[in-house]
């Protein structure tokens, strides 16, 4: 399976799906840490995909979303946004409408 | 592997020559910015297509020379 067709089949399978670097109890980089600290604020379950133990995935997921950088959320099979377009519809409480709307479950934090 | 703040800002008014551009060093490493602009060039899209708008005017440095550029994009009036 290329790695275009495994990012096609994960974001397909499940709901929420932030790759990342590193993982959610142990971030590589900043800004993958804001992004899992925003999404356990609001209590939403995702899958992790971490992008640094897999080169393919790495490279292919920014060729996937047309974006430069990681992390990267995909909600139902939408690219959402990076770091700072998340932080920003968190901080503009516009973030769990949204997920609210793609039908995403908040858990009570 | 840096750029400069005047270097990125070049890039950004040479794509968006109406944009107001405000770039800060923020660890003083000329490593990691933050960046905000606003341009009349992202009236009507998303968050996403504005920020691809603004990656695409770095030609590639972004992920690659320029690690890492906080960005906040405006529609300008």
């Amino acid at each position: 399976m290329t790695a275009h067709d495994q990012i096609a089949k994960d974001i397909a399978e499940n709901d929420v799906v932030l790759y990342m670097k590193g993982t959610p109890v142990f971030p590589q980089c900043g800004f993958s840490s804001v992004t899992v600290q925003i999404l356990s604020n609001l209590g939403v379950k995702f899958k992790a995909v971490d992008v640094l133990k897999d080169p393919e995935i790495r490279q292919g997921i920014k060729e996937f979303s047309n974006w430069p950088t990681v992390p990267q959320l995909y909600v139902k099979g939408e690219f959402v946004g990076g770091c700072d377009i998340l932080k920003e519809m968190y901080e503009e409480g516009e973030l769990a409408p949204f997920l609210a709307e793609k039908g995403i479950a908040l858990e009570e934090v | 592997m840096a750029m400069s703040a005047g270097e990125i800002e070049k890039l950004i008014k040479d794509a968006f020559p109406d944009a107001d551009v405000e770039i800060t060093d923020l660890a003083g490493d000329n490593d990691h910015y933050a960046a905000m602009v606003s341009s009349a060039a992202f009236k009507g899209k998303s968050r996403v297509q504005q920020h691809q708008m603004v990656y695409e005017a770095l030609k590639g440095r972004m992920g690659g020379v320029l690690h890492a550029l906080s960005l906040q994009t405006t529609p300008k009036d």
